[in-house]
């Protein structure tokens, strides 16, 4: 008996030792070779793809979607509108998360049939042609992304506000629509911080 | 269309998994036969005091895999209760006991079920110390315990199953430790964040402000989806664009969660010197991701559902870069490998959708299962088949030249019968108890009827067969679940580890015979088709009744 229990007594202490030797090398060492790889090889992605205004600002992450409301929370008519998000009040990137709310769901349903009038009175078009994109919220909540039918629905709308003339703005989009990754992974496209700032720095 | 882009991603995982089997397979048969040690290695066997060449029976064997596991178990519960002490913490203050347990217990048992918010609940050391270092060691325990059985197999009377100590420290320095680095580093290139900054405040586009978050999550990221763990760094998890950024990288995470479980099977073939049996694995494992992955597919492409149908497609709760079509195929993955990590939100799928995901983990993880948890579980199931099968048709019964006995068929027998005593009888316990149903009826589940009881469901069977995932509107926060789910994530792990280990030792003990005529040829397609029906019928009645009060009532609604 007491030669098991100090059988088991040393199993324990190995396991023990072995875990603290395997914490030292996979939780210390291999973090900090990447970190330094990351550093030398792609410090722009691995410091959060950070992107800058003409100034030389930080205005954000060309990754992480961003709200573009009033402080009461009414769409900015002047740019592009994301996607609806759930992450605390809005494209909080420290509350990254969904709705979770189920197909049945009488919250979601009436969610987004509200979603779907107000953006389509918002871009003065049929309530029809809204994408479905444009009234679900995103799994991350920090979608920076919308298809390319709902940023077309809404090209005509930040024209007439910004003055510019609908194919100034048409082309923009088309600058920063991204296709299909190697042309067949995921679905086309488009950033709509990126698309933005640029909307905001435009010049003639 | 749809269909079009579904089959081109499907077929270029396929391919590149092709690609990997042979060497990827034959490289672990070797790095669990060889004799030589690495100078690293040996210095790590004399620091913990191991005798790399002693072999352990499979009651050592178990004890070894128990002590070691116990060990991460209290060591990860201290830094979790230590957090503030902790340097990199964000100042964050402990965890609860409660949820330190749950979360202490789920990434031991290679569950990783986070009732936690990642962003406001645990900083950097935690991060890399405890979820890290665990997402490691756990799949590299769950490699270890296959790579026994599968000597159980090859080994002729023998009382050992070769050296724990020395399989998890190869499974993580020569198999997870390297690939996961290069895993790190594409993910890098892809735009997965790497950094200390802590959080990063900016003034936006529209001169409003943000937060943005940095972290130690690339090295993490890969580690997460090649052990099949799933425990992400944020809790959008792989929806997170800092940990998912762009459709290629979807495609890498995936293939990372499928690259081990779909290769194992040709370690098989090889350490026991045919490689037919590696087939009937690989083939079995590849059909049931195949029927799942267009199942869940062609059900968020119909969009059925009174949302989704106003919206015009099931977009809810997923990432425009994604779509459908990336989704579901992460979905497929994930619940099939005992992933546990989401890169669109299961909650928020088809009521059909939601139910193929349920009965994709239900099936016991074999479609490919985790990492080493998919080849055991399978090899167990083709036991109890090769029995069942030999019992109608009169044949002896003998597999990969090992003769199916009293011992070997109660032990596989009380194996499948783990995740429905533990998911079915955990959830009838915890709904028999009054004060705790109204809880969870009341706050729990997002809503009350068949969606909540979907949650419900999910995420006892995530816990018992140690998934990990969660239809997430269920907030299983509570002092009475973090605790009743921690114990049944043990369970489900532990118990069938020991089942496992104890079939290995009685295979061991066995000679190994040659074929005969007398039994049942398991090298051919009617055999697999034998094995898929098994695993079928195993789960499906098994988990009607609940179906039928969740997912397919809110389905027919």
């Amino acid at each position: 008996m007491s030669v098991h229990l100090g059988g088991s007594l040393r199993t324990v202490w190995t396991a023990v030792r072995a875990m603290v030797v395997l914490t030292v090398i996979l939780g210390i060492l291999y973090p900090l070779v990447v970190l330094a790889i990351g550093r030398v090889a792609f410090p722009s992605q691995a410091g959060g793809s950070l992107i800058r205004n003409a100034n030389g600002q930080v205005v954000g992450s060309s990754l992480i979607g961003q709200s573009f409301s009033d402080a009461d929370g009414n769409p900015l008519p002047q740019y592009f509108q994301p996607r609806p998000s759930v992450a605390g009040d809005g494209y909080d990137a420290t509350s990254s998360g969904a709705s979770n709310l189920g197909p049945e769901s009488n919250a979601l349903f009436a969610a987004i049939e509200e979603r779907k009038a107000a953006i389509a009175e918002f871009n003065g078009v049929a309530v029809a042609d809204v994408p479905p994109d444009a009234v679900t919220a995103s799994g991350s909540g920090l979608d920076p992304d919308i298809s390319v039918a709902y940023a077309t629905i809404q090209i005509d709308r930040v024209a007439r506000v910004r003055n510019l003339s609908p194919d100034v703005v048409s082309s923009l989009v088309s600058q920063y629509t991204r296709g299909r990754d190697l042309g067949y992974i995921g679905e086309p496209r488009v950033n709509v911080v990126e698309l933005n700032l640029a909307l905001d720095e435009y010049h003639g | 269309m749809a269909w079009f882009w579904a089959v081109t991603s499907l077929v270029t995982v396929a391919l590149i998994l092709g690609l990997a089997y042979r060497p990827l397979g034959d490289y672990m048969a070797w790095v669990f036969t060889t004799e030589s040690d690495w100078r690293a290695e040996r210095w790590i066997y004399r620091l913990i005091g191991v005798d790399p060449r002693a072999g352990q029976s499979w009651k050592a064997y178990l004890r070894a895999v128990l002590a070691f596991s116990g060990a991460g178990l209290v060591l990860f519960y201290a830094l979790e209760r230590l957090q503030p002490y902790l340097p990199f913490s964000l100042g964050f203050p402990a965890m609860s006991p409660d949820l330190a347990f749950n979360t202490a217990a789920s990434f031991v048992g290679n569950t990783n079920w986070q009732s936690y918010v990642p962003e406001h609940t645990v900083g950097y050391a935690v991060q890399m110390l405890g979820l890290t270092v665990q997402s490691f060691v756990s799949g590299a325990v769950g490699i270890a315990v296959a790579i026994a059985l599968v000597r159980g197999i090859a080994y002729r009377n023998r009382g050992t199953l070769g050296n724990f100590w020395v399989d998890v420290v190869r499974a993580s320095l020569r198999i997870l430790g390297p690939l996961a680095l290069i895993a790190a580093i594409v993910l890098l290139a892809g735009g997965v964040i790497q950094n200390l900054h802590g959080v990063t405040q900016i003034t936006t586009v529209a001169g409003g402000t943000q937060t943005i978050p940095g972290g130690p999550v690339a090295s993490q990221e890969a580690i997460k989806m090649l052990g099949t763990n799933g425990g992400g760094f944020f809790n959008a998890n792989s929806a997170h664009p800092f940990e998912n950024p762009t459709a290629w990288t979807n495609v890498v995470q995936v293939l990372l969660l499928l690259l081990i479980p779909f290769c194992l099977p040709r370690t098989f073939g090889t350490m026991i010197g045919d490689q037919r049996a590696g087939f009937i694995i690989l083939a079995t494992m590849a059909a049931l991701f195949c029927v799942v992955f267009v199942s869940i597919t062609a059900a968020e492409l119909s969009g059925h559902g009174t949302a989704f149908q106003v919206a015009g497609a099931a977009m809810e709760g997923k990432e425009q870069r994604f779509g459908i079509i990336q989704s579901t195929l992460f979905a497929t993955a994930t619940t099939g490998t005992t992933g546990g990590a989401a890169n669109s939100m299961h909650g928020s799928y088809t009521a059909i959708g939601g139910m193929v995901m349920i009965l994709n983990m239900a099936m016991g993880e074999v479609s490919p299962g985790g990492v080493g948890t998919g080849l055991y579980t399978l090899l167990v199931l083709v036991v109890i088949t090769v029995f069942l099968t030999g019992q109608l048709l009169g044949r002896a019964p003998v597999v990969f030249g090992k003769r199916i006995g009293v011992r070997e068929v109660i032990l596989s027998g009380v194996m499948i019968l783990v995740l429905p005593v533990l998911a079915l009888g955990g959830m009838a316990i915890t709904m028999s108890l009054p004060s705790i149903r109204d809880q969870i009826v009341g706050q729990a589940m997002s809503e009350p009827g068949p969606h909540g009881v979907s949650e419900l469901v999910y995420a006892f069977i995530s816990a018992a067969i140690n998934n990990g995932s969660a239809f997430a509107g269920f907030s299983a926060n509570t002092p009475y679940l973090n605790t009743f789910l921690g114990i049944i994530i043990l369970l489900g792990r532990f118990v069938p580890i020991a089942l496992v280990l104890a079939l290995a030792g009685s295979f061991a003990a066995q000679d190994r015979t040659t074929a005969s005529a007398a039994e049942l040829p398991v090298y051919r397609p009617q055999f697999v088709i034998w094995l898929i029906f098994l695993v079928v019928f195993i789960s499906l009645p098994t988990f009607f009744p609940v179906l039928l009060c969740g997912p397919l009532a809110e389905g027919l609604a």
